[in-house]
């Protein structure tokens, strides 16, 4: 509808000829962006669709297949009640769950504190430290991952969901700068309002910036809670007891903690995956909207 | 700046920490007390609970020191001289006792922790002494000093700022900060697989780490070192490159054609991409291992015997396509989003104008919606390639770093390494060799470091931070 209303405009001061010209343009255009969506669209979705067959694949139970559709193929729920029974998976997830309810809970609120201080107070050392958390972040996490378990060790920590908790949430003043970007474009003249009512910092801070900030919250809530699901180099190193294991870790283990697992938990890991995969699909698709904004409102300040 | 503006400010502080102990010279007796017993002024002018704050952490500051922290600080020079001795069979236990020798690990760490945790005294000492000349001025000028709940206030009101920052500083310091001081500092000692504590002790070396990453022979007289690092050197900078742009560039793309007036279907294609943002990124990359594996089926409904991730042939050039092309699989969504959010925010007035103007479709997309775009996304695309360098993952889960080609590289590296995951195998496989881990780590900080403090200061964000008021 748009296109016709546009070129209809351009009628007026072009020739109609030209006009005629673009519109075909315009249509075999449209067509070919048609297929080359499709043509991606089922490139992106293929992979999935083969963990969701893999995971309903009951017989033949391997990784190895010497055809898509073999002869014995059998579907069923099968993996996923192997997943259930024979595995811990379901301890696992409890512990994720845990883990990442606490260790976003917490990182929100740190993200939130270090973002309003450098965003709306001014104090001495604001401009330094802002550059010195910058740089912090540039550092591989991997080089001091041995340091931190020796710290943990050292607090009697290891092997507990604590120190995760503890690993996790300790880095939130990092990822503090999307979240300033948002703050500083909350016009100020609010705070002054209310500071001059005689409001505490406090009170200003919790009362007119954080509900104003609900985009930028999801968005911070929804990444902190998603990290330990995917996480599994830390939870490697600090965590070697497999009670204690986390849904990542205990999924990557599965096949790969000797060769020949490979094969025999493929299809359960698949299983597994699916079981992830698919809450994490659900929060995501909820809070899209919310994710873009964050993602986007970092790009424009970042 | 001229030459007497830089003098200024760098006399600053010395001039600052001259009033600070002129102050004290000048102070009452209360505030020379408090030099030594910290707390006392404040209790001397009725500040109770403030004082006893002060003299209670003095208190476990020094305990700390002499019961733990000194023993260890003494030995931080040398890092211990006393090396484990053998075990000695027990009759009476009825197993071999192990006699403590010096554990170099452990008195660097709580070295560090310590010089962390004096350097903390003495901020706190000087602010001690700074509340004590202030009530001296305040009692001077006749006023009241101030009480435990107009101090208690202060923390949510003058001073918010110290209350919202130190728990999330606190973290930082103990997860972040005192574990890359310890593995800076072991870039300089020879903590390897021949100097493991607790049964030996590591020392000291200098730059000679540096030397032999750079030269390829050094401490441990390893040759071909040198060589191995730039090679991987070399291909993290060309994967980064081919990483960070293709899915720029196509993503950008893609949210272009999805967004193009007059393509329908838009919220169906958009979730089609997004779906592959929302299963978890070890699950795909595993999930893609599986089908690119010799009996995966790729090659199975191909009909061929590709060895997508371990094919050493051409410089392992199939694996790292393949890694390149699986990169974009899972990155160009993530653009898509960006993009589609940022389209959304151009400015219609712009477009609207250009129109009227006589502008048709394709001028105003290469003069308004392209430049618009790369200006606003520009910092994205740096910030992209240093996370890039530092993708653990996608390599990690992909090849793990292989196919292994010993004729090209040694210490362990592999052909799809990035410094990233060199370094973690050197931290985890044997021979393990912490110093030239933490050397790389080193390198792969000035560069992200470098990169990212350049855009940041050209960014907008960091220079007009009150324009979007």
């Amino acid at each position: 509808m748009t296109n016709v209303n546009n070129n209809s405009q351009v009628a007026v001061k072009k020739h109609k000829k030209s006009n005629l010209g673009i519109k075909a343009l315009d249509t075999a255009a449209n067509t070919l962006i048609y297929v080359i969506l499709s043509v991606m669209s089922v490139l992106w979705v293929l992979p999935i669709c083969y963990l969701l067959y893999t995971a309903f694949r009951v017989t033949p139970n391997t990784g190895i297949i010497n055809k898509l559709f073999p002869e014995d193929l059998q579907l069923g729920l099968g993996n996923f009640i192997r997943l259930f029974k024979d595995t811990m998976f379901l301890r696992w997830f409890g512990n994720t769950l845990f883990v990442a309810t606490v260790s976003c809970l917490i990182t929100t609120l740190f993200v939130l504190m270090v973002s309003y201080a450098m965003s709306r107070l001014r104090f001495k050392l604001r401009k330094p430290m802002m550059n010195v958390l910058l740089i912090l972040g540039m550092f591989p996490g991997f080089m001091s991952m041995i340091a931190v378990y020796f710290i943990l060790k050292a607090l009697g920590l290891t092997n507990s969901l604590f120190a995760l908790i503890l690993v996790y949430s300790s880095g939130a003043a990092l990822s503090y700068y999307i979240c300033k970007g948002f703050f500083d474009t909350i016009p100020r003249s609010l705070d002054e309002a209310a500071l001059l009512d005689g409001a505490s910092k406090l009170r200003v801070f919790w009362s007119i910036t954080v509900p104003m900030s609900k985009p930028i919250i999801i968005y911070t809530v929804l990444t902190s809670f998603i990290s330990p699901w995917c996480d599994f180099i830390f939870v490697n190193t600090i965590i070697n007891d497999r009670e204690t294991y986390t849904v990542a870790l205990g999924l990557y283990k599965m096949i790969n903690a000797e060769k020949s697992s490979f094969n025999e938990n493929f299809t359960v890991f698949c299983a597994g995956a699916c079981v992830v995969g698919s809450i994490i699909t659900a929060l995501f698709i909820s809070m899209q909207r919310y994710y873009v904004e964050g993602i986007s409102s970092g790009a424009v300040k970042g | 700046m001229n030459g007497q503006q830089i003098a200024a400010t760098e006399k600053k502080p010395f001039a600052k920490t001259r009033q600070f102990f002129s102050d004290l010279a000048k102070g009452s007796i209360l505030t020379k007390i408090s030099c030594v017993f910290m707390g006392a002024g404040q209790i001397g002018r009725k500040q109770f609970v403030k004082g006893a704050v002060y003299f209670i952490l003095e208190c476990l500051f020094f305990y700390y020191l002499i019961s733990f922290g000194l023993g260890y600080l003494a030995k931080f020079g040398t890092l211990g001289t006393v090396a484990a001795p053998e075990g000695v069979w027990s009759d009476e236990l009825g197993h071999f006792i192990y006699p403590k020798g010096d554990n170099s690990f452990l008195i660097l760490l709580y070295s560090v922790v310590t010089l962390i945790i004096i350097a903390a005294f003495i901020i706190l000492w000087v602010m001690n002494v700074r509340g004590n000349i202030l009530n001296d001025k305040l009692v001077a000028e006749g006023k009241k000093v101030s009480t435990i709940k107009e101090d208690l206030y202060s923390f949510i009101n003058e001073k918010f700022h110290i209350t919202l920052l130190i728990p999330p500083l606190l973290g930082l310091l103990v997860f972040t900060i005192m574990p890359l001081i310890f593995m800076i500092l072991i870039a300089f000692t020879n903590y390897d697989y021949s100097n493991l504590p607790p049964d030996k002790l590591f020392t000291w070396v200098g730059f000679e780490n540096f030397k032999e990453l750079f030269t390829g022979f050094g401490v441990s007289g390893g040759s071909g070192f040198g060589v191995t690092f730039l090679r991987v050197l070399g291909w993290t900078l060309v994967w980064a490159f081919f990483a960070t742009f293709s899915n720029y560039f196509l993503g950008m793309i893609v949210a272009l054609m999805i967004n193009k007036k007059g393509i329908r279907f838009k919220k169906f294609f958009r979730t089609m991409f997004v779906i592959a943002i929302a299963v978890p990124q070890f699950v795909t990359l595993l999930l893609m291992q599986k089908i690119l594996d010799v009996d995966g089926i790729l090659n199975v409904i191909l009909g061929t015997n590709i060895r997508w991730l371990a094919d050493t042939r051409w410089n392992s050039l199939i694996p790292r396509i393949v890694i390149i092309v699986v990169n974009m699989w899972i990155g160009i969504p993530y653009t898509l989003l960006m993009c589609s959010g940022v389209l959304m925010n151009i400015p219609a007035d712009l477009s609207e104008a250009a129109r009227i103007d006589g502008a048709n479709s394709v001028q105003i997309f290469f003069k308004i919606t392209l430049p618009y775009m790369l200006h606003v996304t520009g910092p994205h695309l740096i910030t992209q390639f240093v996370g890039n360098i530092n993708n653990f993952n996608i390599i990690w889960l992909l090849t793990g770093g292989g196919p292994i080609d010993i004729l090209k590289y040694s210490d362990q590296a592999q052909s799809t390494d990035l410094l990233v995951t060199w370094l973690y195998r050197l931290t985890t496989d044997n021979p393990v060799r912490y110093n030239i881990a933490s050397v790389i780590g080193i390198i792969i900080f000035v560069i992200s470091a470098g990169l990212s403090l350049i855009t940041y200061n050209r960014s907008s964000a960091a220079k007009n931070e009150e324009d979007y008021q």
